[in-house]
């Protein structure tokens, strides 16, 4: 392995801690990044791509941003040149992400301010699908849903979903400790209890179809526009 | 008319266009973003089936002779409703205005409901134009597209003071049908592009209207259910939820009509083809062969008969615009009548 493709498979690397603010799953996976080029002397050109020229254009920063981020921070990274192609904004974006300025100044006038409460109302519907992702196993094999409102994280049986629950969880400074209750509102952390669980279970349930739903006609939309693989793409279950 | 082991389905297409968007029709400078329009449009189209795919040259302007056949004498369809949208900072004579829909309108007044739109950023003008179309054509509903952008500014809310003149308005003129768009948008930037508030708003305030989310919210499907269930007035439009996932997701489009007729339920939810984005044919047909898939996920979800069906496919439609349904289209026609319609027969 020469030196340029182990540091383009770190690169890749990096690339999977950047998410789809709103679908929660790796840009790499999505099939968003269209080109990841390492020279030899460490200069980065990676190139991100959408399903359509006018998705949401806060989300397109978000991961614009990040992907530079987590670029830039390499030791062996040189120069990050990181851009989004075909896109009404990616202009105003490319220019942004690169000169460091903020969303609001990318768009000046356009934009009422920067991002951080977009990404935690989408973090707040990752922690409530991942809480279907958790609870529907333990209620399939027999488990009281009225048990749950008791339960704190070190019940529930140790699964990937439950690490990814409290990586969530952590995002939005919500406790992940062992004996932190298993159902929280995202929003403040607080305990679900009693009367309140039946329709929390049934909003965790909704916000993870919303979110695999969204996904699933994003990714169709990707393919028919582009019909190549991304780099690190990772096909679905459909 | 549609029919399927003996069971006949009036079908009402609410959600359906004639558009322009050759490129002749382009704003000069705004090129760009009349070519993405049409192109992010034929992305969708691709989620329908491979025999179903049209060129993108025919998808661009499609002549009045195919939109007749495909949805009127190989669709199934009924009564279609225009819904149009102006788009006209990138389109120069528009995308799908309310004149060039009329054009159709006027030919086959039996076949068309003609849906208006407004603009409240168009003031006491856009006020005049929208008495003006109520007057000739008789409109009962509207298309609102909050995320069209006019002079600079890029989108608007149903509860700015301004949209609710024009409510008041609607109220005053007869219009009982507000068809908002809260599906993918492009603007405004901040967190508003996928608020659902104010429609909240709008249908608290304005309880004689009824509200029409098309697209179901998607891609925000579980903020929209949350509405709904708070709003007596706010409606289901299935419009991209059956072209864009029935196909090409069945199991995420299996999960949303569970989730629709869990928060929503089948007397509030209506069917669109989003012609031409999508034939009705295949979506009709499929629609009346669908049920859930036999898997325990699904066991939460209310089913949907027969009679969810034809409410889906036309008679709910049909209720909300007032239009005509034969007798044989009616639930429960040449069936024994149940014990609860026999109200004069003391038991």
């Amino acid at each position: 392995m020469t030196a340029a493709v182990a540091e383009r498979s770190r690169v890749l690397a990096a690339l999977d801690t950047v998410r789809d603010p709103e679908l929660d799953e790796p840009i790499t996976t999505l099939g968003f990044v269209s080109t990841c080029v390492v020279s030899a002397a460490g200069d980065v050109v990676v190139r991100l791509r959408l399903p359509t020229y006018f998705c949401a254009p806060n989300f397109a920063f978000l991961m614009v941003a990040d992907a530079y981020d987590v670029v830039a921070a390499l030791p062996e990274v040189r120069s990050a040149d990181v851009a989004l192609e075909d896109h009404f904004a990616s202009t105003e974006i490319n220019a942004g992400v690169a000169a460091r300025a903020g969303f609001a100044v990318s768009f000046a006038g356009e934009a009422l301010g920067e991002l951080d409460e977009l990404r935690r109302t989408f973090l707040s519907k990752a922690v409530l699908a991942g809480t279907d992702q958790v609870c529907r196993p333990l209620v399939a094999a027999g488990l009281d849903p009225a048990a749950l409102a008791t339960m704190t994280i070190g019940d529930a049986p140790p699964s990937a979903q439950l690490e990814r629950l409290c990586r969530r969880r952590a995002e939005l400074g919500l406790r992940t400790d062992p004996a932190a209750p298993l159902l929280v509102d995202p929003g403040t952390g607080a305990p679900i209890t009693g009367a309140e669980v039946s329709l929390h279970l049934a909003r965790a349930r909704t916000s993870r179809v919303g979110i695999e739903a969204n996904t699933g006609i994003c990714r169709g939309m990707l393919r028919h526009r582009y019909g190549t693989t991304g780099a690190g793409e990772e096909e679905d279950e459909g | 008319m549609y029919e399927k082991n003996g069971e006949k389905y009036f079908v009402v297409d609410t959600h359906m266009h004639y558009w322009n968007a050759a490129e002749d029709n382009w704003v000069e400078g705004a090129e760009q973003y009349a070519k993405g329009w049409i192109e992010c449009f034929y992305g969708y189209h691709g989620l329908g089936p491979d025999d179903t795919r049209w060129t993108l040259e025919k998808y661009k302007k499609y002549s009045e002779d195919d939109l007749m056949s495909d949805v009127f004498d190989k669709g199934h369809v009924d009564v279609a409703i225009f819904q149009p949208t102006d788009l006209a900072e990138w389109y120069k004579e528009g995308f799908n205005t309310t004149e060039r829909d009329a054009i159709l309108f006027e030919k086959y007044p039996d076949k068309f409901v003609l849906n208006t739109r407004w603009d409240p950023r168009e003031g006491e003008d856009g006020l005049k134009t929208l008495r003006h179309n109520v007057e000739r054509y008789g409109c009962k509903g509207v298309k609102l597209y909050t995320a069209e952008w006019r002079q600079g500014s890029r989108g608007w809310k149903l509860s700015d003071p301004e949209a609710y003149k024009y409510l008041e308005a609607c109220q005053e003129l007869g219009i009982k049908n507000i068809h908002a768009h809260k599906g993918p948008t492009i603007w405004p930037l901040d967190k508003d592009a996928f608020d659902m508030t104010d429609i909240d708003h709008a249908a608290t305030d304005f309880p004689e209207l009824n509200f029409i989310v098309e697209h179901s919210g998607i891609p925000r499907i579980d903020d929209f259910c949350y509405l709904a269930t708070q709003e007596p007035n706010v409606y289901a439009g299935l419009s991209v939820v059956v072209g864009g996932l029935m196909h090409s997701r069945p199991r995420f489009f299996a999960r949303c009509m569970g989730e629709l007729l869990f928060w929503v339920g089948e007397d509030k939810m209506t069917f669109g083809s989003d012609y031409a984005i999508w034939e009705p044919k295949w979506q009709v047909e499929g629609f009346v062969d669908w049920d859930f898939p036999d898997d325990e996920q699904y066991a939460d979800y209310p089913r949907l008969g027969v009679d969810g069906k034809k409410k889906i496919l036309g008679l709910n439609a049909a209720k909300l615009y007032g239009l005509e349904v034969p007798e044989e289209y009616q639930l429960g026609y040449g069936k024994p009548a149940a014990q609860d319609d026999a109200k004069l027969v003391t038991q």
